[in-house]
C-alpha cells in the first residue's frame, strides 16, 4: 500500500522534479543533466519576449483577479442574505461553473465575444472609428469570469461560519449596517477574500488553454512556452517552467496559510 | 384564561406591593402593548402586555422556547412584533432599527469581536456616534468601564486571551459604556460554571444599583430570577403568565404553572366547604378540613390547592397536634438529607404523594423519621393557596 502510493506520487511528481533539475543543467539539451549552472534562468530572465510575456500575464492575472474578487465578493455577500429555491439554485450554478473545463470555456467565450463585437463593431466604428477586438481585455474578461466562482465560493464559505451574532452586537452598539460590514464583516472575511484574490491570480497566471482561445494576439507565458515548445524545448523553456511553478506555489501557500488563519479565528 | 393576569389591574395591584422598593417615581421605560410575533407557524410571542419601570432589575423567566428572547429582541429591535406595539420612553419603536435604540445588549456567548482588543471592543459602541467623540474622551471613558467591571489590566488584550468570567465582563463594559436607557440580558450566565455564576450574579446587581440602569434579563433559572430581580415575568407558551415581586410569586402564585416552576410546591384537590373574605374552607380528599387563601371572586367548589413543602411538617403519631393546624396521616416513602434540610417525599391518605422539607435545626432537637414510619404531616392554618385554573 505504501509502495503503491509513492509510485503514485512518484508518477506526479518525478517529471516536474526533472524538468526543474535539468533547469540547472549547464548543457544545451532540455532532456539530460550536464554539469550544473544558473545560464538558463539568466538567459530567459533577458529575453525580451520572455519578458513581455510575463509582464503581459502579470497585468492580466492582476485585473482579472481583481475583477472576479470584486464581483464575486459582492455575490456571495449577496447569495448569504437569500434564502429557499433562489438560493439553492444560484449555489448550483456557482459550484457548476467551477467544474465546467476550461476547454469548454475557452470556446463559448470566444464564440460569445465574437458574436457581441460582431454586432456592436460596425456601430461602434462608425461613431467613433475604433472597434473592439480580441486581446488583454477579453483575456482578463474570460478569466475573471471564471475565478469568480472560486472567490464566492471561498468567501461564502466563510460568510457562513460568521457568528451573526457579531452582526447583531454591532447594529446594538449603533453601528449603521453600512458601518458594521466595513468595522466587523470585512475585516472578519477580509483573509479568505485575499485567498480567494491569490486563487484567481495564481489560475490566470498558469492558464493556457482560456487563454489560447481568447487571447488574441496578446501573448501570455503560457502561450510563449507552448509556442517556443513548437520550435524545440530548449532548458530555458524548462527553466521558465520551474520559475512560473514556483511562483503559483508560493502564492498557493500563501493562499492556504490565509485560509488557514481565518479558520483559526472562527473556531475562537 | 391567564393572560388576565397580566393586565393592568393587575400591574395595579402589584405596585401596591412594590412599597417597600427603594424608587418612590416609578416611570415606565418601556412596554410592550398586545407585542404578538409570529414565525411562520409558530406563535413565540402571544399579546404581551408589560410595563417595565425606570430603574428596575426585571427577569424573563420560563422553559425553554417559550419566547423570553423573542420579547427581549423585540425591545432591541432585531425583531418587529407582527402585531401590537413596543414602545420605548414613551415613543412607538417598531419600524426603529437596533443601531438607533437607546437599549444595549449582553448576548449568551457575548459576540466580542475576536479582530478587535478589549478596548478596541469597548470602545465600539462610542465609536459610531456621530458627531464624533474625541478620541481622548473614548479612551477614557473606555478606561473607566473597564475599572467598573474590574478589568483595568486586561485593555491591550486580544479577546481569546480571557477567561469565561473576563469575557462576560468585556460584553458588560462594553454594553454599559454607552449609557443605555435599558440593559438586556440573554441568559448571560449560562456559559459559566456555578461558583462563577454566583460571582457574576452579585456583581450584576451591585453594578445594577450604582449605574440606576434598567436592567432586562432574560433566564430558566428560577433561583437567578428569584435572587436578582425586583420583579419577574413568568412566560409560557409565547404569553405572560405572572408577574410580581420574587416574593409575591413564590406566596401567592396564581396558577399551577407558577406554583411548579417558582420553587417547589405540593399541590392537591380539594372540595371548597366555606368562603370568608378571601379565606376558603377547604376539605382535602381525607376529609381534613384546611383554611387557606382563596381569590375574593372565586366560585369554585372543586379547586387546587398548593402548599410549599417547607410549610408543612412532620411529628410521629402519637405526638399532640398544635392549635390552628391539620395534622394528615401519611407514611415516609423517601428521605433526602441535604445538608441545611431534609427532604421527605410521604403519601398522605386520600391525598397522594406530599414532600416536606424538615429543617435541620428541627430534626436536631426532635429527631428524624426513617422510611416507613407512620407520621403526621403538620399543615398550619393560612399557608396554602388555591389556585386558578390552568388554561
Ligand atoms: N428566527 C426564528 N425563526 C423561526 N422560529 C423562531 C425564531 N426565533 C424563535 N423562534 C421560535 O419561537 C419560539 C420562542 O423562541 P425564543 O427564542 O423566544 O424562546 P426562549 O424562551 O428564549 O427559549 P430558550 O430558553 O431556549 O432560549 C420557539 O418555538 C422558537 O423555535
Ligand atoms: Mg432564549
Amino acid at each position: 500500500m505504501r509502495l503503491y502510493a509513492l509510485a503514485v506520487y512518484a508518477f506526479l511528481y518525478l517529471p516536474i522534479g526533472i524538468i526543474a533539475l535539468f533547469s540547472f543543467s549547464a548543457g544545451r539539451s532540455a532532456s539530460s543533466m550536464q554539469g550544473f549552472s544558473l545560464q538558463w534562468y539568466g538567459r530567459a530572465l533577458n529575453n525580451p519576449f520572455v519578458m513581455e510575456a510575463l509582464w503581459t500575464s502579470v497585468r492580466v492575472a492582476f485585473l482579472s483577479a481583481l475583477l472576479a474578487t470584486l464581483v464575486g465578493t459582492m455575490a456571495a455577500l449577496a447569495l448569504t442574505g437569500m434564502r429557499g429555491r433562489m438560493r439553492a439554485t444560484f449555489d448550483l450554478l456557482v459550484q457548476i461553473a467551477v467544474m465546467i473545463p476550461g476547454i469548454v470555456i475557452g470556446i463559448a467565450t470566444l464564440i460569445a465575444l465574437v458574436s457581441v463585437f460582431g454586432l456592436v463593431n460596425p456601430w461602434l466604428e462608425a461613431a467613433t472609428g475604433w472597434k473592439l477586438s480580441l486581446g488583454a481585455g477579453s483575456l482578463i474578461g474570460a478569466h475573471g469570469l471564471f475565478t469568480m466562482s472560486l472567490v464566492v465560493l471561498l468567501v461564502r464559505g466563510r460568510m457562513e461560519t460568521l457568528d451573526p451574532a457579531l452582526i447583531e452586537a454591532s447594529n446594538d452598539l449603533g453601528a449603521t449596517p453600512f458601518g458594521t460590514f466595513r468595522q466587523v464583516t470585512l475585516p472578519q472575511i477580509l483573509p479568505a477574500i485575499l485567498a480567494g484574490f491569490l486563487l484567481a491570480f495564481t489560475f490566470s497566471f498558469d492558464d493556457f488553454i482560456i487563454a489560447f482561445f481568447v487571447a488574441g494576439a496578446e501573448t501570455t507565458l503560457p502561450i510563449y512556452v507552448f509556442s517556443s515548445i513548437r520550435r524545440g524545448v530548449t532548458p530555458e523553456i524548462n527553466a521558465i517552467g520551474t520559475m512560473v511553478m514556483a511562483a503559483s506555489l508560493t502564492v498557493l501557500i500563501v493562499a492556504q496559510l490565509l485560509l488557514r488563519r481565518s479558520q483559526a479565528q472562527q473556531r475562537r | 384564561m391567564l393572560d388576565g393576569y397580566a393586565d393592568a389591574g393587575n400591574t395595579m395591584t402589584q405596585d401596591h406591593d412594590m412599597t417597600q422598593s427603594p424608587t418612590d417615581t416609578r416611570q415606565t421605560v418601556a412596554e410592550f402593548v398586545g407585542a404578538t410575533k409570529r414565525f411562520g407557524e409558530v406563535l413565540a410571542a402571544d399579546r404581551i402586555d408589560l410595563r417595565i419601570r425606570r430603574g428596575e432589575f426585571l427577569s424573563f423567566l420560563g422553559p425553554s422556547g417559550c419566547g423570553k428572547t423573542t420579547a427581549l429582541r423585540m425591545l432591541a429591535g432585531f425583531e418587529s412584533p407582527t402585531e401590537g406595539e413596543v414602545l420605548i420612553d414613551g415613543r412607538e419603536v417598531g419600524g426603529m432599527p437596533a443601531y438607533r435604540r437607546p437599549v444595549n445588549m449582553v448576548f449568551q456567548h457575548y459576540a466580542l469581536f475576536p479582530h478587535m482588543t478589549v478596548a478596541e471592543n469597548v470602545g465600539y459602541g462610542l465609536r459610531q456616534r456621530r458627531p464624533r467623540l474625541p478620541k481622548h474622551e473614548i479612551a477614557d471613558r473606555v478606561i473607566r468601564a473597564l475599572a467598573t467591571v474590574r478589568l483595568d489590566d486586561f485593555a491591550q488584550r486580544r479577546i481569546w486571551e480571557l477567561s469565561g468570567g473576563q469575557q462576560q465582563r468585556v460584553a458588560l463594559a462594553r454594553a454599559i459604556i454607552n449609557e443605555p436607557k435599558i440593559l438586556l440580558l440573554d441568559e448571560p450566565m449560562a456559559a459559566l460554571d456555578a461558583k462563577l455564576r454566583g460571582e457574576m450574579q452579585r456583581e450584576l446587581l451591585d453594578l445594577q444599583r450604582s449605574l440606576g440602569i434598567t436592567f432586562v434579563l432574560v433566564t430558566h433559572d428560577q433561583e437567578e430570577a428569584l435572587s436578582m430581580s425586583d420583579r419577574i415575568c413568568i412566560m409560557g407558551h409565547g404569553r405572560i403568565i405572572q408577574v410580581g415581586t420574587p416574593q409575591d410569586l413564590y406566596d401567592r402564585p396564581r396558577s399551577r404553572y407558577v406554583a411548579d416552576f417558582v420553587g417547589k410546591a405540593n399541590i392537591v384537590e380539594g372540595q371548597i366547604a366555606a368562603r370568608h373574605s378571601g379565606w376558603a374552607q377547604a376539605a382535602l380528599g381525607n376529609g381534613v378540613h384546611v383554611l387557606v387563601q382563596d381569590e375574593p371572586d372565586d366560585t369554585r367548589t372543586h379547586v387546587d390547592i398548593a402548599i410549599r413543602p417547607e410549610a408543612l411538617s412532620l411529628v410521629r403519631r402519637s405526638d399532640p397536634t398544635p392549635a390552628a393546624t391539620a395534622a394528615l396521616p401519611a407514611m415516609v416513602t423517601h428521605r433526602t438529607f441535604l445538608g441545611d434540610h431534609t427532604e421527605y417525599l410521604l403519601t398522605a391518605e386520600g391525598i397522594g404523594t406530599l414532600q416536606v422539607n424538615a429543617p435541620r435545626a428541627a430534626e436536631r432537637v426532635a429527631g428524624g423519621h426513617d422510611v416507613g414510619a407512620y407520621v403526621h404531616v403538620l399543615w398550619p392554618e393560612q399557608t396554602g393557596l388555591v389556585l386558578a385554573a390552568d388554561s
